[in-house]
């Protein structure tokens, strides 16, 4: 738009003009450049965790797409796989084997020193006899004159071009072995309870804060605002403590998950009460005038009216409690257990930087599983989480 | 663990089911006890007085339990010891300031809460400024803001990965240690150096909160009118000057409103530097300190004592909001 009024204006003024092209082209750079930086660190996890495990760990994920160099090893088919051909024994076959096809091998060897000193399609002479040559596609021939006769096949080292190769395999690994199904599970079980039952508490009570007269009503939401930045540091140690003494008297576990919902529900109200307040608070005087006029109870004018308008403010506390409960750790580290029933996806990919601190074609796979759900909440709902930010910060 | 999923569901119908069933069923009980049909105005009355309280109790029930009644155990526990059973005064606090940890770790978050609030608001500004001048400006915030989303742990293994350092002469596959090898420059264990390690642990919350600086910025700018930008122009101000003396005093007050915001979530803030160096090579902070005490020390007394300092340090945005609120409403 600013670009066709500037080219409208007079050919009198053209610094102006170049000056205005200098400055778009500045932001365009600079702003390019701040959105690469912010997510090429999420690319690399991405593009990592569809890697082979085997490139991962020696390529940069930037050069996920070229070929890299590395060597390998194979091993002969052994004395009893010779034919007697044209009077002399061959022994041939390939060194890749069926997940190994496409390595462009350069150069081969028989021990750990010689790997590189022979060019493919050259020949060596294994101590077993006869002469032994390796092409560049992993084929082998192995000649003699006198018959073979040993029980191991020949171990053959070499270098070779292995291009790129994408699989799912990291993802199959962690879901199958390293209990990230499980806790994927898991995590939806503490997350749905914990995000619905605040709700319904909330609305209630921000429509009485909202909308009903009473003494000490302003002390009310005074107290709610600041228990709003209230540290859930300063609440862990005395709820763990009345858990473990509320718990052995119904004869049930201290961590459980009624335990994780009923505390979530707990942290996560004064946010939900102090969003909801705020938006009731703007809906029309009018309409809540003249329904009171027309004889409607309060409890109506919130089923049937109040409840329906705050669709929005619902929504957005709800990402906000979807999104910050199923990204904790600290509640769901004290409050639920370690074993596989209990341990939630951050718990679990906390715990594989520990055990699996190297492994990273299991952290980058684990860590995408842990985000992909947020990120998919996020994205589709992301005019929902934007409005309730901007209505849940204190002005 | 069909169970499990079952009882998730099970429990959420129980507790709509029971929400549901104490909402109507206290308000049927007012108007049937306090109603009828010769209902009188004192009758009337009192079941207005009655009414908001019956809105507010569950609320107030969970309120008081999880969050206000725990401030004032924690203060209680933190003169006790480790069995919380033998009281020892200010002994938690004496033990604090002598504690070269707890010294390290307010240090470390003195540092982290002067440079990621600042970090997270200059980059959300730019971003705020640049992207409503764009085509792709939407875009460009989306992809921004996305770091939002991701858990904090999920966030320490993707940066995790991008400091990652390999030995000898093996290939770089962390970026940075990849880049700074590229430049000629010798390949760092960006986690170990000491004093600067915690910069980059600072770097991934200001990766995740910058979003949140720019949403609340842009939204800020957008509110400043038109004409006041228009008449700036007119008088020949140019764009540096337009955005430092007039689109910043515009909207100082939400800057303030992003930096405490943000102060906050520094202060809880404990997975980035479990995740990354559990509080190793001098990078502790109080939140993660307090963790430790209470998951690997099971000292009550110590864990509520660093709790108690968290809650200090935000006693005073706590009463700036308080205050703010009620300037608004009015107290009544």
């Amino acid at each position: 738009m600013a670009n066709v009024a500037v080219a409208d204006l007079p050919a009198s003024k053209p610094s102006f003009t170049l000056n205005i092209d200098w400055s778009k082209l500045a932001t365009h750079i600079v702003l390019l450049a701040l959105v690469i930086i912010w997510t090429l660190p999420t690319v690399g996890l991405l593009v990592s965790s569809v890697r082979d495990k085997d490139q991962l760990t020696v390529s940069g994920w930037w050069s996920a797409l070229t070929t890299t160099q590395r060597t390998g090893g194979g091993r002969t088919l052994a004395a009893d796989a010779q034919v007697l051909e044209n009077g002399v024994y061959v022994i041939s076959g390939n060194l890749l084997s069926e997940d190994e096809q496409g390595r462009t091998l350069s150069a081969y060897g028989l021990t750990n020193n010689t790997f590189g000193d022979n060019p493919v399609g050259t020949s060596v002479a294994p101590k077993e006899g006869g002469e032994l040559t390796v092409n560049a596609d992993g084929s082998y021939t192995w000649v003699s004159e006198t018959e073979f006769d040993f029980k191991r096949g020949q171990r053959v080292l070499y270098t070779a071009q292995i291009p790129p190769r994408f699989t799912l395999d990291n993802y199959r690994e962690v879901l199958t072995s390293e209990g990230i199904d499980r806790s994927f599970i898991n995590s939806f079980t503490v997350t749905i309870p914990a995000t619905i039952i605040p709700i319904l508490i909330a609305a209630f009570a921000a429509y009485a804060l909202a909308w009903m007269q009473f003494p000490g009503r302003g002390y009310l939401v005074a107290i709610v605002v600041g228990l709003l930045v209230v540290p859930l540091q300063m609440s862990l140690i005395p709820i763990l403590q009345l858990y473990n003494g509320v718990a052995p008297m119904l004869g049930v576990e201290a961590k459980s998950y009624l335990g994780i919902w009923l505390a979530h529900t707990g942290f996560g109200l004064p946010l939900a009460i102090y969003l909801l307040r705020n938006y009731m608070a703007g809906l029309p005087k009018e309409i809540m005038e003249s329904a009171r006029m027309d004889g409607a109870s309060h409890f109506k004018i919130f089923t049937t009216m109040v409840l329906p308008l705050s669709f929005p403010a619902l929504a957005s506390f709800a990402i906000f409690q979807f999104l910050w409960v199923w990204n904790d750790l600290l509640v769901a580290t004290v409050f639920l257990g370690v074993g596989d029933n209990e341990l939630v996806l951050t718990g679990r990919l906390r715990e594989l930087i520990g055990s699996r601190g190297d492994n990273w074609e299991i952290l980058t796979s684990g860590a995408f599983i842990s985000i992909i759900v947020p990120l998919i909440v996020f994205f589709s709902l992301q005019r929902y989480f934007v409005r309730g930010l901007l209505a849940g910060s204190v002005k | 663990m069909f169970d499990q999923v079952l009882s998730a569901l099970t429990t959420v119908v129980i507790g709509v089911g029971v929400c549901v069933l104490y909402f109507w069923g206290a308000n049927w009980v007012l108007d049937r006890l306090l109603g009828g049909d010769n209902e009188t105005s004192k009758n009337d009355g009192l079941r207005t007085s009655i009414r908001p309280w019956i809105f507010l109790f569950p609320a107030l029930f969970f309120l008081s339990l999880y969050l206000i009644y725990p401030v004032f155990a924690t203060v209680w526990l933190s003169l006790f010891d480790s069995s919380g059973r033998k009281f020892i005064g200010l002994g938690n606090f004496i033990w604090a300031i002598q504690d070269g940890n707890f010294l390290q770790s307010v240090y470390n978050n003195l540092l982290w809460l002067i440079i990621v609030p600042i970090g997270a608001t200059i980059f959300g500004l730019i971003v705020a400024v640049m992207a409503d001048r764009l085509w792709w400006g939407n875009f460009a915030k989306s992809m921004i803001f996305m770091p939002m989303a991701i858990s904090f742990v999920g966030a320490s293994v993707i940066w995790k990965f991008v400091y990652d350092y390999r030995s000898g002469d093996s290939e770089q596959i962390g970026i940075l240690n990849a880049i700074v090898n590229g430049l000629g420059m010798e390949p760092q264990v960006w986690l170990q150096i000491p004093f600067w390690n915690s910069f980059f642990l600072m770097l991934i919350l200001i990766w995740i909160q910058t979003g949140f600086a720019m949403v609340i910025l842009s939204a800020a700018l957008r509110g400043i009118p038109e004409e006041t930008l228009e008449a700036a122009r007119i008088d020949g101000a140019n764009d540096l000057q337009i955005f430092f003396s007039i689109m910043i005093p515009q909207i100082f007050g939400t800057i303030i409103v992003v930096w405490t915001t943000i102060t906050i979530v520094v202060l809880k803030v404990f997975d980035i530097v479990l995740a990354m160096t559990n509080g190793q090579w001098d990078t502790q902070v109080l939140a993660n300190l307090m963790f430790d005490w209470l998951t690997r020390g099971v000292d009550f007394g110590r864990s509520s004592t660093i709790a108690l300092v968290i809650m200090i340090a935000v006693l005073p945005i706590m009463i700036w909001n308080i205050r703010e609120v009620n300037k608004e409403e009015g107290t009544r």
